[in-house]
């Protein structure tokens, strides 16, 4: 497969890689809206969801985002127009910065980048100056509440992800995501090598500390203060409409799908499964077909994810600012550096 | 007057300047917020001017009338049965609640009073109206703190209840089925049965709500201790109903007046909590939800037979005198002063509503608090705006 893919003349792998990239973008970013806000939310509030638009409303979707394209671009006389334009693009771009660097299959990666995880913590922190962007520019009071509410939630929850992660770094030895599925799968349980070794067991308490953080860096319900529609109306989305209001809501989901499918590359084996890895110990083993069924994989747990991140949002009250603050000062981070300095002795010690 | 050398004059005004330069470096500039007229928080036209140091309030004022209605006096060129059209539409969540102490002061004028049958059903419909009135504010809390989900579960469960008001009165939000010496008419065949069946339904919603959002932490540290109302306060505030029972007053006018009502008839429970918070007040409302559901189907139980109107002229002129009523309605105390000088309508009427009173303790209570605590604090003190401005 490898030797296929460089066979492809430079043009054919950047317009492969463009194509996959805004695919395993759009593509969880619908997945999760029908699944997930239209049906599941509906479900779970005993009531049936869009049911018009196509068979099950499926097609609702389409109809939306056909509502919003029809819409007046409207803009605040007093915005500043140009950073009013650009900022929902700049919270998009991010997301898309950041599904550049996942593995889906043993050779279905957009970048196989040596320092993956890293990257993908600095460009996840891009879409704060979108928000703050968009807080700052619409002239309304709501918006910078929110755009500064945001800017001060994710720079404290963007300190127990990197935190959490590196457990995970430590235990593979790699910040390459694809050497750390590798070494997940191709890992053990005290020689039983079924399973592999997926990090959801050895840094079970990474795994609950990146999900919150992750919660928080998406601005989904307990920590949505930066929306909190009941206080800021909608905080800094209060302005847009129409196309720029798409790509935000664009931009929350596919964020989502792509946070999930990190965390499931960092703590559920990435785009392999228990007993797929039987005789395989490196990337160069792997059969072909895993470029096809990884993806497949990925989607799957991505969902499981998502699944649970919504989960939370739909039920729970929102926290206060200063109360989350604590929260991540005063428990995530004094939990996750333990977590670390644990990880590195028993790492030492086996 | 002393005379100050230029010197020593321009010493001076240098270091007054040296002082306000550092002053104003020091200094953060406030913010006005408009939280209202049109805001998701606060139901309807409800204005709050608040003055905030970043996310701090300085002070705060709510700004009504911005749906005052005038039925004070509208009452005025009314005739008497004409008025509960009105009064209706004053807290529009529970409307038969609003006619029942107005239509009680026209009889106490007139000296008569309803059989025993209307009595008990008019207090079913008037514990139905609490249920209906409160199931909602026990859903719109979640929204308010941001859980989406309990404002559906409120919804659908109070359609069984607004169901069966309709199902009596023909009404599901403006009922207008209380008359001067009764009710309109008897109870429809088997409303008495589904009645128990629904009040089993609403108990299991209160369940679910407690689960759902009472027992959850960040509920908790949301609302225990903001908001906290002492005793004293509440009551030189002039505070009512749930809000008051709250901060620990065991005060409920459907115990503590006599009124031909069927209240007395039966035994239960009046709900206090001693913290005051916001906590505390919706836990009251919540308990006094899931009590009311029992005092339906207690007076269901109880429920005599006989007629449910008793003999009054067709035109019906109310003797001259003055009349005060007051009942404790889903919001707090209600009460219409009803003066008559024995024409078909009243000379004048005073209402006064629970919620005007109970907000205004709102510059008191959201000072020094933070923005998201304004929005706790006003959906636990739970007003309707027809209440405020009528």
């Amino acid at each position: 497969m490898y030797a296929l893919l460089s066979s492809i003349p430079y043009w054919g792998q950047t317009i492969l890689r463009l194509i996959g990239g805004s695919v395993a973008v759009l593509l969880p970013a619908g997945t999760i809206v029908y699944l997930f806000l239209f049906k599941m939310m509906s479900f779970m509030q005993s009531r049936l969801g869009p049911m018009e638009a196509g068979p099950y409303g499926s097609m609702q979707l389409f109809a939306e985002v056909g509502k919003w394209l029809q819409k007046e671009d409207l803009m605040p006389e007093r915005a500043d127009k140009f950073v009013f334009k650009i900022a929902p693009l700049v919270v998009l771009s991010s997301t898309f910065l950041l599904v550049v660097v996942v593995p889906f299959g043993p050779d279905a990666w957009i970048t196989n980048f040596e320092a993956g995880v890293f990257y993908a913590l600095a460009v996840s922190s891009v879409s704060v100056l979108g928000i703050l962007m968009a807080g700052w520019s619409s002239a309304n009071k709501y918006s910078l509440l929110g755009g500064l509410r945001a800017a001060g939630q994710l720079i404290a929850y963007e300190l127990p992800m990197i935190l959490a992660v590196v457990g995970v770094v430590i235990q593979a030895g790699s910040m390459n995501l694809q050497n750390i599925v590798v070494a997940q799968n191709a890992g053990s349980i005290f020689g039983w090598d079924g399973l592999g070794n997926p990090y959801l067991l050895t840094q079970f308490i990474g795994f609950i500390i990146f999900m919150i953080a992750v919660q928080a860096e998406l601005t989904q319900t307990p920590f949505d203060m930066p929306i909190a529609e009941s206080e800021l109306v909608s905080g800094y989305m209060t302005e847009y409409s129409g196309f720029r209001f798409l790509i935000f809501f664009i931009g929350e989901f596919a964020t989502a799908g792509v946070f999930a499918f990190i965390a499931s590359v960092l703590f559920l084996g990435g785009w392999g499964v228990p007993f797929s890895w039987f005789g395989w110990t490196e990337i160069n083993d792997v059969d072909n077909w895993m470029n096809v069924g990884g993806p497949l994989i990925m989607l799957t747990k991505m969902l499981g994810l998502v699944f649970i991140i919504m989960w939370v949002r739909f039920s729970y009250p929102r926290f206060r600012e200063d109360q989350l603050q604590r929260f991540a000062w005063k428990i995530l981070i004094p939990v996750s550096l333990v977590n670390i300095v644990a990880t590195s002795v028993l790492k030492v010690a086996f | 007057m002393t005379i100050i050398g230029d010197r020593q004059q321009l010493a001076y005004i240098a270091s007054q300047a040296a002082d306000a330069r550092v002053n104003v470096e020091l200094e953060t500039e406030g913010m006005t917020l408009n939280i209202g007229p049109q805001h998701p928080a606060t139901h309807g036209t409800l204005r709050i001017i608040a003055r905030l140091d970043g996310e701090q309030v300085l002070w705060a004022e709510p700004s009504c009338g911005y749906m005052h209605r005038g039925y004070e006096k509208l009452t005025e060129v009314r005739t008497f049965p004409q008025v509960t059209a009105l009064v209706n539409r004053i807290d529009w969540l529970g409307s038969f609640a609003n006619e029942v102490p107005f239509i009680l002061a026209a009889e106490q004028l007139m000296e008569i009073e309803a059989p025993p049958r209307a009595q008990w059903i008019r207090t079913i419909l008037f514990e139905l109206s609490r249920i209906a009135n409160v199931s909602l504010f026990l859903g719109d809390l979640g929204v308010q703190l941001g859980a989406i989900t309990p404002v559906f579960f409120a919804f659908r469960d109070r359609e069984y209840v607004l169901n069966l008001i309709e199902g009596a009165t023909g009404g599901r939000f403006h009922p207008n089925f209380d008359r001067i010496g009764g009710l309109k008419d008897d109870l429809p065949a088997g409303w008495v049965d589904e009645t128990r069946a629904v009040m089993k339904k609403m108990r299991k919603f209160c369940d679910e709500i407690e689960n759902l959002l009472f027992g959850n932490e960040i509920f908790e540290s949301r609302t225990r201790g903001i908001g906290v109302i002492p005793r004293d306060v509440a009551l030189q505030y002039g505070m009512s109903g749930a809000n008051l029972r709250a901060s620990g007053v065991d005060w409920d006018l459907r115990r503590d007046q006599s009124l031909p009502m069927a209240w007395d008839k039966v035994d239960w429970k009046v709900w206090t909590h001693l913290d005051g918070d916001s906590y505390a007040r919706c836990w009251v409302r919540l308990q006094e939800t899931r009590e009311s559901t029992f005092i339906v189907e207690r007076l269901l139980d109880t429920l005599p037979s006989g007629p449910v109107m008793t003999k009054v002229p067709r035109i019906i002129k109310v003797p001259a005198g003055e009349a005060w009523v007051s009942t404790e309605n889903p919001l707090g105390e209600m009460g219409y002063y009803v003066v008559s000088k024995g024409d078909l309508g009243p000379f004048r009427v005073k209402i006064r509503s629970a919620s005007f009173n109970n907000i205004s303790i709102v510059p008191w209570l959201l000072k020094g608090v933070y923005v998201p605590d304004i929005i706790t604090i006003l959906a636990s003190l739970y007003f309707i705006l027809g209440d405020i401005d009528r």
